[in-house]
C-alpha cells in the first residue's frame, strides 16, 4: 500500500521543515473538513478489495458516500500519514459515519451487525455521552459545564487517589482542595499575624503574645473547602452533568472504564473526551521519602501543627508554604538545589527570597536530601534529614518535625490508558502535546490544564481553555485560548505579581540593547507607621525601545501584588506602552500608582532607594 | 478678620507704586524669579521641582492659615497634612481593627475585646506627616528651590507680597506665577455655634485626644471616609446627610458604600440638616437638626461635630484683582484654559483652586509637572483630565475610573450603553465569616461591538490597587472583549473584573455562585 516514491518526493519538496509542517497542518484541516462535512466519508484505494466491500455495504443500504481514492490523488501518501495521526489507523479503508470514526472494513461490518451503524446513520449518538471529561478540577469542570449549557450530554469522572500519607479530598481538583484556595487562606492567616504586629503601632492595645492555633485555622479552611466541594456537586447537578466519583481509564477507542472506590467497574462511551487530570506532587525517590515526608497534598489538612519544618524545593509552592508557615510562627528552613522560582524573573525571585530570609526563613542553598529517617513517632514526630551538597563533598544533617517536599509535580497521564487509544505523551515529562485548539494526536481526544506541554499551570488558564474548548466543540465558536501575557502572582510573604516576560526572557527574545528597563523601590504608606522595611517593595517594567516602548514585562513585589497586577494585565492586552503609563493618573495613596511615575532606567544605574516621599 | 485684612491692603497700594518705581531693580535683584509658585501642596511642589530641575530659578511660597480651632501644619499641602496621607493611615488603623476581629477565625488567639488608643495612633500618624513635611523641605533644598513660609498676595501681575507670621513683608517678582493654593473646608454660615464648636478635616487628624461620639455633617467622600474610620476605631459615629451621598459618583455604588457602612455600625440621619450647635454644661455638644421631609426637629448630644460639607478655594486673600486674574463668580475658583493659564497669560492655576479640575492629588501633580515642562520649553503636552481614576477609602473601598452609569446614559443614551455587573465574595471573607453583600463590580460599556469600556466601578477590599491598572486599560481604549480575554489572577478580587458576564439588561441574577 505504499505510494510511488516520486510522488512522495514531490510532496515533501516545498523546502524547510517548517513550511512542510504547515502544509501538513493544512492537509489535516482539509481532512477534518471532509470528515465533518460528509455523512459517510470513506478513505479508500481503488484497487483494495476491503474498500470495495465497504462501498458495496453502503450502496446496499442505499446510503450515499463520499469517497477519496488515495491512489488517485497526488498527495495520497501524506493523506494516509495524517489519517493515521488522526485515527491511529494506517490502513484503508478508513471510514467515518456522521463524524464518528468507524475504523476499517471489519469494524464497519460489526457495527452493521450490532445496529450501531444504523443508529449512527440516523444521526443518533452511538455513544452514551457527547463528552466525557476525565478530571474534576478547575479546567475539567469549566469545560463540562459549558458543554452542558450548550445542550450536550456530559459526564465528569473524578477520583482522588490518596496521597502516600493517605490524604484525599472532594470534587474540584488541586486549586480548590490542595492549591490556590487553601494556600491563599493560610497566607492570609500569616498576613493577619503581621497585621496584629502592625496594629499595635496603629493604637490597638492587647497582650504582646498572641499564639496561633493550627487546628482552628485548618478546620475553618477545610470547612470552606467542604462548602466549595459541595457547591461544585450542586452546580454539576443543576447543569445536568453526570458526575461519577470513579477512576477513568481508556480501554478502547471512545470507551472508558470507570472504577469506583469499591473496585466496581463500569464502562462508558463518548464521542469526545477531554483529559484534565492535572498533576500531583513529585517525590524524591530517596530512602524514607514516601513514608515520612508530606507534600502540599497533605499540608492544608494536616490535623496537627507541623512544627519545625524543612521545605525541600524552591518552586512557588515551596516558597509560599515556607512563607506562611514562618508567618504563623514556625521554625522553617528551605532547602534549595539550585535557583529560586525557576522560570520567573530571577531578580524578583532573589528579592522574594531575601525578604523571606530577613523575616526568619532559613535557606540551605545547593543541598539535596539523600535520606529521611524517623527518630520519633508523633503528631508531629521527629525526622532526621541527611543532605548532600550539590557542589562536591559535604553533607549536612538536621532534625525536623516535618519535611515538606515541593520539588515539582508530575502529570497524571501514565495510568489512564492513553496507550490503548494511541494518545501520545511526552515520555519524559508525561505531558500531553496538543495543537492550538487543545487537540491531542487522537482527534476526538482533547487535553487542558496542567498536563499540557509548554503551557502554564494556572487555574484561570485551565478554566478559560476549558470553556473556549467547549464552545468550539459544541457552540460553533472559533475563539482559541490565548496563552500570551498571562498574569500571575506568587503569594509569598511579600507578594510577587507579574505579567509578560521576565527580564532574562525579554533579553533572549528582544536582545538587551533593544530593551529599556524602568524600576524603583517603594514604601507602601501602610508600612510607614507600622515601621516596616523601607526600600524593599520593588516595581519593574521592561519595555521594547523599538516598538514604541511597549511594555513586554511587568513585575511588582509588594502587598496585594495580585490585585495590582490584574488591571495592568488587562492594559497589556490592549498594548500598554511606557507613554501610556506616564499619561495615566495615579490613585493616591496606593502601591499601584508607582507605575505611573517610573522615571529611572536600570541602564542609567541611578539610585532607586526612596528617601523622601 | 475682615478688618485685619484691610490694613495690608492699604500697604499694597503703596507697594505697587514703590515696585513700579524700582521695577528694574526688582527684575535684576535677588528677589526676581523665573517661576514663582504660590502654595506648597502636591501640585505646587511638583511644578516647582520640575521647573528647577529644568534649570529655572524657582521660589515656592507657602503659608498655612490656622484653622478656626487653631490647627496648623507644615509644608506639603492638604494631601500630606490633612488629606490623603493621614486619612489613609487612619483608615488603615480601622482596617487593622477588622483584621484583629478576623484573626481568631484564622487561628490567632486574640483577646475578644481589643481597645484602641487614639493618642497612640494620632501621634504615630502625625510623626509620619511631620517626616514628610521635612522631606519636602529637603527636596526643595536639593533642587535649589527657594522656599518662603509667607502668606502671599498679588501686588501686580508680576509681583507678589509675602507676609511672615510675625508680619514681616517680602516682595517677590517673577516672570511666571503659578497659583496652587488649594482649598479649605467650608463652614456653614447660618448655623449658630457651627464655627465656635465644630471642627473639620483640618483638625480631625491632629486631635491629640479621641473625638469620642462624633456627628459628621455632610456626605462628601471626606465625610464618609472620616465617619468610616471613626466607626472602625470603635467610636460612635453618625453621618447627617441632607440629600444624596457622594454626589458626582455613580449613585448605585454610593448607596452600596453607605449600606455597608450602616451595616457596620455607622449611623445615618438622612434628609436632615442641622440648625444649631450649643455646648452643654458637661462640655458635650448639643446639636439640633430638622428632618426636611417632616419638618420635625430633633436633638442629640455629641462630643465632636465635624463639618464635611464641601471646600472653598483659597483665593480670597490672594488679591487676584491686583493682577487681573478672573475667578468663577459662584465657585470663586480661578478660571483656566487647557494650558492651565488664567485670564493673565503668564499666571497659571493648578490643582483644587482651578475651576473645573478634579480635586485630587495625582492630577494636580501631573498638571504641575507638565506645566513646568511647557514653561521650560521641554514639551507641549497638555494635561489630559479625562478618565482620572480615584478611590474612596470608606470601610469598603470604592474605586472608579471613567463614567458613572448615569453619566454614560446621559451622554450615549440608555440603548447604547451596556452594563456588566457582578456581586462577588472575597476569599478572605469566607473564613472570617464576613458579610460580602456589598462587594460589587460594574463595568459600563458602549453596547456596539467591540464594546468600548466607558467606566469601571469596583467596591471591595484594596479597591485602589485593583482600579489603578484598569485605569490604564481604559486609557489604552480597552474594550469589553479585551478585558474578557485577560486571564484572571487566582484567587484575587481583581480577577472578578475579568469574569464579568452578566448584563444589567438581561435581568439575570448577578450574585456569584460557586467559583
Amino acid at each position: 500500500m505504499s505510494s510511488p516514491p516520486g510522488r512522495r518526493a514531490r510532496l515533501s519538496s516545498p523546502g524547510t521543515g517548517r513550511s512542510s509542517s504547515e502544509t501538513r497542518e493544512e492537509l489535516r484541516r482539509r481532512l477534518l473538513g471532509l470528515i465533518e462535512g460528509n455523512r459517510v466519508m470513506i478513505f479508500s484505494k481503488s484497487y483494495c478489495p476491503h474498500s470495495t466491500r465497504v462501498k458495496e455495504l453502503f450502496s446496499s443500504l442505499g446510503v450515499e458516500c463520499h469517497i477519496l481514492e488515495l491512489d488517485q490523488v497526488d498527495d495520497g501518501a501524506s493523506v494516509q500519514e495524517v489519517l493515521s495521526e488522526i485515527t491511529n489507523q494506517r490502513t484503508v479503508p478508513n471510514i467515518f459515519v456522521n463524524k464518528v470514526h468507524m475504523g476499517g472494513c471489519e469494524q464497519t461490518f460489526q457495527a452493521h451487525q450490532s445496529g450501531v451503524l444504523e443508529k449512527l446513520l440516523q444521526g443518533d449518538s452511538a455513544y452514551d455521552y457527547d463528552l466525557i471529561v476525565i478530571g474534576g478540577g478547575s479546567g475539567g469542570l469549566a469545560c463540562a459545564q459549558e458543554a452542558a449549557v450548550l445542550g450536550k450530554k456530559v459526564m465528569v469522572l473524578d477520583f482522588v487517589l490518596p496521597s502516600p500519607q493517605g490524604t484525599s479530598w472532594g470534587l474540584g481538583g488541586t486549586c480548590v482542595n490542595v492549591g490556590c484556595i487553601p494556600k491563599k487562606l493560610m497566607h492570609q492567616a500569616a498576613l493577619l499575624g503581621q497585621a496584629l504586629i502592625d496594629s499595635r503601632k496603629f493604637g490597638w492595645e492587647y497582650n504582646q503574645q498572641v499564639k496561633h492555633n493550627w487546628e482552628t485555622m485548618t478546620e475553618a479552611i477545610q470547612n470552606h473547602i467542604g462548602s466549595l466541594n459541595w457547591g461544585y456537586r450542586l452546580s454539576l447537578r443543576e447543569k445536568a452533568v453526570a458526575y461519577v466519583n470513579s477512576y477513568g481509564e481508556f480501554v478502547e477507542h471512545h470507551k472508558i472504564k470507570a472504577t469506583n472506590r469499591k473496585g466496581q467497574e463500569t464502562c462508558y462511551t463518548a464521542a469526545k473526551f477531554v483529559i484534565a487530570t492535572g498533576e500531583r506532587p513529585r517525590y524524591l525517590g530517596i530512602q524514607g521519602d514516601k513514608e515520612y515526608c508530606i507534600t502540599s497534598d497533605d499540608l492544608f489538612s494536616l490535623p496537627y501543627c507541623p512544627g519545625k519544618t524543612l521545605v525541600v524545593g524552591a518552586s512557588y509552592v515551596a516558597l509560599e508554604c515556607a512563607g506562611f508557615l514562618a508567618g504563623l510562627g514556625l521554625d522553617v528552613t528551605v532547602m534549595v538545589r539550585s535557583i529560586l522560582l525557576r522560570g520567573f524573573d530571577q531578580e524578583m525571585a532573589e528579592k522574594v527570597g531575601s525578604y523571606m530570609e530577613q523575616h526568619g526563613v532559613k535557606f540551605l542553598r545547593k543541598f539535596v536530601p539523600v535520606m529521611i529517617q524517623q527518630l520519633e513517632k508523633g503528631s508531629p514526630g521527629k525526622l532526621r534529614v541527611v543532605a548532600e551538597s550539590t557542589e562536591g563533598p559535604g553533607a549536612v544533617e538536621g532534625v525536623y518535625n516535618t519535611v515538606l517536599l515541593a520539588i515539582g509535580r508530575d502529570s497524571c497521564t501514565r495510568k489512564i490508558g492513553l496507550e490503548k487509544i494511541g494518545v501520545k505523551i511526552n515520555e519524559k515529562s508525561g505531558k500531553i502535546p496538543v495543537n492550538d485548539v487543545e487537540q491531542t494526536n487522537v482527534p476526538y481526544v482533547y487535553a487542558i490544564g496542567d498536563i499540557l506541554e509548554g503551557k502554564l499551570e494556572l487555574t484561570p488558564v485551565a478554566i478559560q481553555a476549558g470553556k473556549l474548548l467547549a464552545r468550539r466543540l459544541f457552540g460553533g465558536r472559533l475563539e482559541k485560548c490565548d496563552y500570551i501575557n498571562v498574569p500571575t502572582t506568587v503569594f509569598t510573604p511579600l507578594e510577587y505579581g507579574c505579567c509578560g516576560l521576565s527580564e532574562e526572557k525579554a533579553i533572549e527574545v528582544h536582545k538587551k540593547e533593544n530593551l529599556e528597563v524602568y524600576h524603583t523601590l517603594f514604601w507602601p504608606l501602610e508600612w510607614t507607621v507600622a515601621g516596616r522595611d523601607n526600600n524593599t517593595c520593588y516595581a519593574k517594567i521592561i519595555c521594547n525601545k523599538f516598538d514604541n516602548e511597549r511594555v513586554v514585562g511587568f513585575h511588582i513585589l509588594g502587598p496585594n501584588a495580585g490585585e495590582v497586577t490584574q488591571g495592568f494585565a488587562a492594559a497589556m492586552k490592549c498594548g500598554l506602552t511606557k507613554q501610556l503609563l506616564d499619561d495615566t493618573i495615579g490613585i493616591h495613596p496606593t502601591c499601584g500608582e508607582v507605575f505611573t511615575t517610573l522615571e529611572i532606567t536600570k541602564a542609567s544605574g541611578l539610585d532607586i532607594t526612596q528617601k523622601g516621599c | 478678620m475682615a478688618a485685619a485684612l484691610r490694613a495690608p491692603g492699604v500697604r499694597f497700594q503703596w507697594r505697587i507704586r514703590a515696585a513700579a518705581g524700582g521695577a528694574r531693580g526688582a527684575a535684576a535683584g535677588r528677589q526676581g524669579y523665573d517661576l514663582l509658585v504660590i502654595g506648597g501642596g502636591s501640585g505646587g511642589l511638583a511644578c516647582a521641582k520640575e521647573a528647577a530641575q529644568l534649570g529655572k530659578k524657582v521660589a515656592v511660597v507657602d503659608y498655612v492659615e490656622p484653622s478656626p480651632r487653631g490647627t496648623r501644619w507644615g509644608l506639603g499641602g492638604t494631601c500630606v497634612n490633612v488629606g490623603c496621607i493621614p486619612k489613609k493611615l487612619m483608615h488603615q488603623a480601622a482596617l487593622l481593627g477588622g483584621m484583629i476581629r478576623d484573626a481568631p477565625h484564622y487561628g490567632w488567639e486574640v483577646p475578644p475585646l481589643v481597645p484602641h488608643d487614639w493618642r497612640k495612633m494620632a501621634e504615630a500618624v502625625q510623626n509620619h506627616v511631620k517626616s514628610l513635611n521635612w522631606g519636602h523641605r529637603v527636596q526643595l533644598q536639593d533642587r535649589k528651590v527657594k522656599y518662603f513660609n509667607i502668606k502671599a498676595s498679588f501686588v501686580n501681575e508680576h509681583m507678589v507680597c509675602g507676609v511672615t507670621k510675625d508680619g514681616k513683608e517680602t516682595l517677590l517678582s517673577a516672570e511666571h506665577i503659578v497659583i496652587a493654593t488649594g482649598g479649605r473646608p467650608r463652614y456653614p454660615t447660618h448655623i449658630e455655634g457651627a464655627l465656635e464648636y465644630g471642627i473639620t478635616s483640618d483638625d480631625i487628624f491632629w486631635l491629640k485626644e479621641s473625638p469620642g461620639k462624633t456627628l459628621v455633617v455632610g456626605a462628601s467622600y471626606v465625610a464618609l471616609e472620616c465617619a468610616g474610620f471613626l466607626t472602625g476605631l470603635g467610636l460612635d459615629a453618625t453621618v447627617m446627610v441632607r440629600s444624596i451621598p457622594l454626589r458626582g459618583f455613580d449613585q448605585q455604588m454610593s448607596s452600596l458604600v453607605t449600606e455597608y457602612m450602616a451595616s457596620h455600625g455607622t449611623r445615618f440621619l438622612r434628609g436632615c440638616t442641622p440648625s444649631r450647635v450649643g455646648r452643654l454644661p458637661d462640655g458635650q455638644l448639643q446639636v439640633t437638626w430638622e428632618d426636611l421631609a417632616s419638618g420635625k426637629k430633633d436633638v442629640g448630644t455629641f462630643d465632636t461635630v465635624l463639618w464635611a460639607i464641601g471646600r472653598v478655594p483659597e483665593t480670597r486673600s490672594l488679591h487676584l484683582e491686583n493682577a487681573g486674574v478672573n475667578t468663577h463668580p459662584n465657585s470663586q475658583k480661578i478660571l483656566v484654559d487647557a494650558g492651565e493659564a488664567t485670564s493673565v497669560p503668564h499666571i497659571y492655576a493648578i490643582g483644587d483652586v482651578a475651576e473645573g479640575r478634579p480635586e485630587l492629588t495625582p492630577p494636580a501633580v501631573m498638571a504641575g509637572k507638565l506645566l513646568a515642562r511647557r514653561l521650560c520649553g521641554q514639551s507641549s503636552d497638555l494635561m489630559d483630565y479625562d478618565n482620572v481614576p480615584t478611590t474612596v477609602f470608606t470601610p469598603l473601598e470604592y474605586g472608579c475610573v471613567g463614567l458613572s452609569e448615569e453619566e454614560a446614559v446621559a451622554r450615549h443614551g440608555e440603548e447604547h450603553v451596556e452594563v456588566y455587573h457582578a456581586y462577588y465574595k472575597p476569599l478572605e471573607f469566607t473564613v472570617a465569616e464576613r458579610d460580602a453583600s456589598q462587594c460589587y463590580i460594574k463595568m459600563v460599556c458602549l453596547r456596539e461591538p467591540p464594546q468600548l469600556v466607558l467606566g469601571l466601578h469596583f467596591l471591595g477590599p484594596n479597591a485602589g490597587e485593583v482600579t489603578q491598572g484598569f485605569a490604564l486599560g481604559i486609557k489604552c481604549g480597552a474594550s469589553y472583549a479585551q478585558v474578557m480575554r485577560t486571564l484572571g489572577i487566582h484567587p484575587t478580587c481583581a480577577e472578578e473584573v475579568a469574569k464579568l458576564r452578566i448584563t444589567k439588561r438581561s435581568g439575570l441574577d448577578p450574585t456569584v455562585t460557586g467559583c
